[in-house]
């Protein structure tokens, strides 16, 4: 089991990693996504409260748009990888991160 | 076709144009998604201008504002171009402070309305705002710590707008903290005005300071505005405050409690917003006790206090001041002066400076202008520097300065090499000791010195 946060906006990857208000945390289970996946609001925006949060629900892969240097490196130094730049939906996001087909950059184009 | 024919039907590549300029440029519609973004930015965000055709902006940028930013809308319903700082996540990670103006276009051929937006980095400014705030003041020099103290109360005194009084000996720069604080205040783009109040006879100050109407008294054949109307909205500078009349306090003090004065022979109030700082080298609160100046004013003006410290207490600074003024001379007069000699540095390091910094710079710009070489020798400076050398040693001055002190001609004073002269001394002390197998008593003898000199020299170089 392993677990992806992703930032989001709306449904969208959301694009400052700091300035993020709400995440969605999937579980997956043998390369599939395990129920529904979870939202939580956050108290406010905030760079280290979310690492924190990351690490807190011992995720394994963060999804997410910008951000500063400092936090990515805080993060992969606690063994949490970090796709960064996404830009698209964060459930086709999550899907595509399943497969291993999700980079840093990516502009992932809804699924109609 | 004529020159002017292919000038008529010369068309430009928008894109061509956009990418010629060294800011971050886009090309948004209505709804803020990109339409076309130059070059500049295509290397910013790292994606290119063909993929991101049609996406937010805000999801490309990375920028601090979403899409709903309100500068941004406003720009779109009202047509008129506006700008709002924030800052962007560029590709390599790093947040980049930026100003973000939009501009509303529109194409002739089908009315549509669309918005330029220039991402201009501001990052250089905002350092700049930042040393100006944070930083040392512009003209205001020093390491020691009690230079150190006064930078750090900067910030304090320019975010309030309450009254400041600088004390400090003359030429210690009291003017330049005044402009400082007043440049790193809210009120930094309005003017800065300074009167001497010390320089005016009575009548003329308060006509100075408050104005006066036409026909006030004699030789008034017309309106003038006072000193502290040409410095609405900015501050005010009263430099030797203590030299103010009593009857100037008392209109100085309705000034400070109404923000309104009279001004000469007016009937009519004018008011008034300006921020007072005021400067002195005098002991107002002595000038207090003798009656010379008002209690009420003291108390009105004593709200934030600075002391300028005088140089000689301000350790190390002297030769960073020299350093400072010897480059602007030598680089104002172009003169080819660099340094100063070994000889030179210590007579000034020994020096008292009564004068303070402005004494220090007029004798650097004397040494600038009488050097015809690269070096500045004792012989380039004022001469009374030398005449001072022999009977004035520094307050706090090292050994060989007490020395100096004692001696009677500069040559003497000034030791050819002060440091190896005290390892010579040193060395002397450790082989007398040695010689007379550690009696003190027998080598003081042997170095012709009473016991309490050797005693004292031996803790100076820390050898009992």
């Amino acid at each position: 089991m392993m677990k992806i946060v992703a930032t989001l906006q709306n449904n969208d990857i959301a694009p400052r990693f700091d300035l993020t208000t709400e995440v969605l945390i999937a579980k997956i289970v043998r390369g599939k996504i395990s129920g529904e996946p979870r939202t939580v609001l956050l108290p406010g925006p905030g760079s280290d409260a979310l690492c924190s949060l990351v690490i807190r629900e011992e995720a394994s892969l963060v999804i997410c748009g910008g951000i500063e240097e400092a936090h990515f490196q805080y993060l992969v130094w606690k063994k949490i990888e970090v796709i960064d730049r996404v830009i698209g939906p964060a459930v086709e996001a999550i899907a595509l991160a399943i497969v291993k087909q999700l980079r840093p950059g990516e502009i992932v184009r809804p699924t109609v | 076709m004529s020159e002017n024919e292919k000038i008529n039907s010369f068309r430009l590549d928008l894109l061509g144009v956009l990418n010629g300029v060294p800011h971050g440029i886009a090309l948004v519609d209505r709804d803020l998604r990109l339409i076309m973004m130059n070059r500049f930015l295509e290397a910013l965000t790292g994606y290119s201008g063909e993929e991101v055709l049609g996406l937010y902006c805000d999801y490309v940028l990375h920028s601090s504002f979403g899409r709903n930013v309100p500068v941004l809308r406003q720009a779109v319903e009202s047509g008129v171009a506006c700008s709002v700082e924030g800052d962007i996540i560029g590709l390599n990670r790093k947040k980049i402070p930026m100003r973000f103006t939009s501009t509303p276009v529109v194409d002739p051929n089908n009315g549509y309305q669309a918005l330029v937006l220039v991402l201009e980095d501001i990052t250089a400014f905002q350092e700049i705002d930042r040393q100006k705030e944070m930083g040392p003041a512009k003209g205001l020099l020093g390491h020691s710590p009690k230079m150190q103290e006064i930078f750090e109360l900067l910030p304090i005194l320019a975010h309030t707008d309450s009254s400041v009084l600088i004390t400090g000996e003359t030429g210690t720069g009291k003017d330049l903290l005044a402009e400082a604080v007043h440049q790193a205040s809210r009120r930094g783009k309005y003017p800065f005005i300074k009167v001497n109040c010390g320089a005016l006879p009575e009548s003329l100050l308060e006509s100075e300071l408050f104005g006066h109407m036409r026909g006030a008294f004699t030789g008034a054949h017309a309106d003038k505005h006072g000193m502290f109307q040409l410095a609405q909205g900015g501050t005010i500078f009263l430099t030797e405050i203590g030299d103010l009349p009593l009857p100037l306090q008392v209109k100085l003090l309705t000034v400070l409690d109404d923000r309104e004065f009279f001004p000469l022979g007016s009937q009519k109030k004018v008011k008034v917003d300006v921020r007072l700082i005021t400067g002195t080298h005098r002991d107002l609160r002595q000038l207090v006790q003798q009656g010379k100046f008002r209690e009420d004013l003291f108390f009105r003006l004593n709200v934030l206090r600075v002391h300028l410290p005088p140089l000689r207490e301000r350790d190390g600074d002297v030769r960073l001041l020299i350093d400072h003024f010897l480059q602007m001379f030598a680089a104002s007069f172009g003169k080819k002066a660099k340094k100063l000699s070994a000889q030179a540095l210590r007579l000034l390091g020994s020096y008292g400076y009564p004068g303070n910094i402005r004494e220090l710079r007029n004798i650097i710009e004397y040494g600038v202008n009488i050097c015809r070489g690269e070096v500045i020798e004792v012989e380039h400076l004022p001469p009374y520097l030398l005449a001072e050398a022999g009977k004035k040693p520094r307050a706090q001055g090292g050994p060989e300065l007490r020395e100096a002190g004692r001696n009677t001609t500069v040559a003497e004073a000034i030791p050819e090499n002060a440091s190896s002269w005290s390892a010579i001394e040193k060395q002397k002390i450790l082989t007398a000791l040695m010689q007379t197998g550690g009696s003190r008593a027998a080598a003081a003898k042997a170095l012709g010195w009473g016991r309490t000199t050797l005693w004292r020299k031996m803790r100076e170089y820390e050898l009992g």
